[in-house]
């Protein structure tokens, strides 16, 4: 019995050090850091996502309403300041862009980001957009470290300037850019951080949920050992 | 159940304490499931508060809003037609709106925020067929009554404020619908006046 | 006036016989252990799937154009909908990990040997019917991994010799997987799969209470008539039935004393559950797969296909054989052995406490092999998982093997006649 036991726990060992090997393939990825009760830094990557990203990718799972509201965005301020092409309100976030054309344009048309923070993580999305670098062979003039020959520009190379990669193949410094490398990095990580939001929209609830949940149960559990204390009693 | 002799009012609390606990966990997980069937995001997206632009409707013209997938009738009665309402009060049933089928705000005399747009859901209460519009033959149904609404499904008539005359089969006046206006000529289907 | 109502009831249909028969007066062997849970949690897990997959339905569109979108929908929509999507997807898993828990428990003490053979090939049947359903739910989300999961799964079938390419053809129901196959898969997965289910675990119940609850001690503890004196015989009142033909010891009615423990457990089960659900509803990429959240794609193979880790055991199996019809039938042998087991073991001595040292070597190796088979079919096939993958395999038939050749002439401690608690 006791050996079987023991065999399992070898097992779950075995378990856990097999996936961690392989897990750690991979590009290493910075850390977002993302942080979901931070209501401004969403509201920031939301306007960045809505000034940079919209145009080409959709949010079409998500509707701006429900976005105003987890965001804490007075709704007549958010038809004003985040809607610009006259849906209403309870519309899902999207753009009109033609996805045939997109398609011959970029290569493969600009995917759905819905789902992107929960498809790569927020992570990867967090060091994708500090890694673009000039490489004159693409069609936009940049390639990507964490994603080789990227259909897509850099879109926010006005407000980070331009990289290259060194001799070692890392990505250098950016120069010439309107913001500081703090600067942007912190742009990059609120719209991280609004992504990863918009991934799963009640993932703050999920977890508050969790917790009382988690209080009931103990409590449950306590009684419940009580009463089967209680009746087992009478086993001899 | 056991033969063995056992006490008393711990093993019986103990019971109840996890029958309560277990019940309000039964409940708690009836929650998730009950709350799902409740409308939507889509639903009420889908249902959302309507505009309308009533700037451009002729005196005596009547426009189709859809608003959570009914019919809403908007008219532009004429100073004529509004001050002709009073004159047949008594051939209705609820002359006076007494019945709860329209906002605090439209129980007046002409059932409406502003004398001259009627809103109302083209829905006869009876059995919710739609009633047509007859802007000037209306007296072929009533005499002396040149304007208003008739059911084709079993005859009910309404007047110019939605009111039902007697001796139809549909019991109530027609239900104005919550609605206010955004400006002078925009009209929000959905929000009450001062609700928004 | 309930006394009343009862009697009433009662002499048109047997409730209270039956209450009693299989609960109140059902004769439990007292020294159930912490294994003995897991047929109680499994079915707490079935109600949840069946009730959870319910009201799903009511939001899901099952369609190649709407399917996707319809669970972002129930996930964003639907008032409590990513609840009731979580609870139905982590119950998937807990379903797996409760049920081969209690398989574990079924071999580690003879729970199959005479005379509970035909309670284990319900048991497996069961078991066969739940991976079935979980494989057609799968493609269900119809993401990416869905789309290419079954891919894989119904490609199986094409390596039977002749028939092979057109039975792929037929379950498919298209020239690749389609709405068409998403749709008969969500016809069978939401109403054929779980009304066999039900009746299988029904079946289960009745063939385990005719012949009666094993132990950790492998005793009987139902002796024939007329041999045990009266002051030795349990305390307890329990059903005719047994009674009449067998002197009962060392057992207590499953109710109340095996209810409130199961309650415990119950509790105990919805701490680790809801801990999970609540917190790591992906299980770290093993319950939900990170390919899931795109659309599916029959263009785009996501970088690395894996089946859902409850497969894995099998599809290593199916993997590490160099040979598509070969590699099928391993796998499906793998199934059809754990079936047989009845006759593999052809010891008399239940329990694993009473039995060789080689019998708890043997359990002991082939539940590492079953995790490292899991294991490795979730991960890339690298040469070196591919030979560690077959060790394991021969690991995994060996058990079986081995069993057959060592239980016949087994050294076995003596089995006491009476279970200590």
């Amino acid at each position: 019995m006791k050996n079987l036991i023991k065999a399992l726990a070898f097992g779950l060992v075995t378990l856990v050090s097999l996936s961690a090997l392989a897990s750690s393939g991979g590009a290493n990825l910075d850390h977002a850091n993302n942080d979901l009760t931070d209501k401004e830094s969403l509201k920031n990557g939301f306007k960045t996502y809505i000034n940079y990203c919209l145009g080409c990718h959709q949010l079409q799972y998500q509707r701006y309403n429900r976005t105003f509201k987890d965001l804490g965005i007075e709704e007549a301020d958010g038809i004003e300041n985040y809607m610009y092409t006259g849906e209403k309100s309870g519309d899902h976030i999207t753009n009109t862009m033609p996805k045939k054309e997109a398609a011959k344009w970029f290569g493969t048309a600009p995917p759905d980001l819905t789902l992107e923070a929960r498809l790569r993580s927020p992570d990867w999305i967090y060091t994708y957009l500090r890694s673009f670098y000039m490489d004159s062979e693409r069609p936009f003039g940049v390639n990507n470290k964490v994603f080789k020959d990227v259909g897509m520009p850099h879109v926010l190379q006005d407000l980070q300037g331009v990289s290259s990669l060194d001799e070692h193949g890392n990505v250098t410094p950016a120069m010439g850019g309107s913001l500081t490398t703090e600067e942007y990095d912190i742009v990059v990580r609120d719209l991280t951080n609004f992504l990863e939001y918009v991934g799963e929209p009640s993932k703050l609830e999920r977890e508050s949920m969790g917790y009382n949940v988690l209080i009931f149960l103990f409590v449950f559990f306590i009684i419940s050992y009580f009463l089967k204390k209680e009746y087992w009693k009478d086993v001899h | 159940m056991s033969n063995v002799p056992v006490n008393n009012g711990r093993r019986r609390f103990l019971t109840a304490a996890t029958a309560v606990v277990g019940g309000a966990g039964v409940v708690g997980v009836a929650v998730p499931f009950i709350g799902s069937w409740n409308p939507s995001a889509r639903a009420k997206a889908a249902g959302a508060p309507v505009e309308v632009n009533v700037g451009k409707i002729e005196p005596g013209q009547l426009i189709r809003a859809e608003w959570r997938g009914k019919p809403v009738y908007v008219v532009r009665r004429t100073e004529a037609t509004v001050n002709g309402l009073a004159k047949h009060d008594d051939q209705l049933r609820d002359p006076n709106s007494e019945k709860a089928q329209q906002p605090s705000y439209a129980t007046n005399a002409y059932r409406s925020i502003k004398p001259e747009f009627l809103v109302a859901l083209g829905v006869c209460t009876h059995l919710g067929c739609a009633p047509t519009y007859h802007g000037g033959d209306f007296d072929q149904f009533v005499e002396g009554v040149s304007e208003g609404f008739f059911c084709p499904c079993h005859g009910s008539k309404f007047d110019m404020a939605g009111r039902v005359f007697q001796g139809v089969p549909a019991p109530l006046n027609l239900v104005v619908p919550e609605h206010s206006f955004t400006s002078e000529d925009t009209l929000l289907i959905g929000v009450g006046q001062g609700d928004a | 006036m309930l006394t009343n109502f009862m009697a009433w009831i009662d002499k048109r249909l047997p409730v209270t016989d039956a209450w009693n028969k299989h609960v109140a007066q059902y004769p439990a062997p007292k020294n159930f252990n912490f294994w003995y849970f897991f047929g109680s949690l499994a079915m707490l897990v079935l109600v949840n799937q069946i009730l959870t997959g319910i009201w799903l339905t009511m939001s899901y569109e099952p369609s190649g154009d709407g399917a996707f979108a319809s669970v972002e929908y129930i996930m964003r929509d639907v008032d409590y909908g990513w609840l009731l999507r979580y609870m139905h997807s982590t119950g998937a898993s807990a379903f797996f990990i409760v049920v081969y828990m209690h398989m574990m428990r079924g071999l580690m003490y003879g729970s199959y040997q005479k005379p509970r053979e035909l309670l284990w090939i319900f048991g497996m049947l069961i078991f066969l019917v739940l991976m079935a359903e979980a494989f057609m739910g799968y493609l269900l989300p119809w993401g990416n991994m869905s789309y290419w999961g079954a891919q894989v799964i119904i490609s199986l079938f094409g390596a039977i010799p002749v028939i092979g390419d057109d039975l792929t053809l037929w379950i498919r129901g298209d020239y690749v997987i389609s709405g068409a196959t998403l749709n008969r898969f969500f016809a069978l997965h939401v109403i054929a799969m779980p009304l066999v289910l039900v009746i299988l675990v029904f079946l289960h119940i009745l063939a385990l209470h005719e012949v009666g609850s094993n132990n950790p001690e492998g005793t009987d503890v139902k002796k024939p008539k007329g041999s045990v004196p009266v002051e030795e015989q349990s305390k307890f009142t329990f059903h005719k039935q047994y009674t009449d033909k067998y002197d009962i010891v060392d057992a207590i009615p499953f109710h109340p004393y095996y209810s409130v423990k199961d309650i415990m457990g119950v509790a105990g089960f919805l701490i680790l559950f809801c801990w999970v659900m609540f917190f790591a509803p992906e299980g770290g990429g093993y319950f939900m797969e990170a390919p899931n959240f795109e659309p599916a794609n029959g263009l785009k193979t996501p970088e690395h296909i894996a089946p859902v880790w409850y497969f894995g055991p099998f599809y290593t199996i199916l993997r590490v054989i160099p040979d598509k019809l070969l590699g099928a039938i391993g796998m499906f042998s793998a199934i059809i052995v754990l079936f047989l087991v009845p006759w593999f073991d052809r010891g008399v001595v239940k329990s694993v406490k009473y039995r060789s040292k080689l019998h708890l070597l043997n359990l002991i190796q082939f539940s590492v092999c079953f995790v490292v088979l899991g294991a490795l079919g979730t991960l890339p096939a690298t040469p070196l998982y591919n030979n560690i993958g077959i060790i394991a395999t021969f690991g995994y038939f060996g058990f079986f093997v081995a069993l057959w050749f060592y239980s016949k002439n087994e050294k076995c401690k003596p089995v006491p006649e009476r279970v200590s608690h």
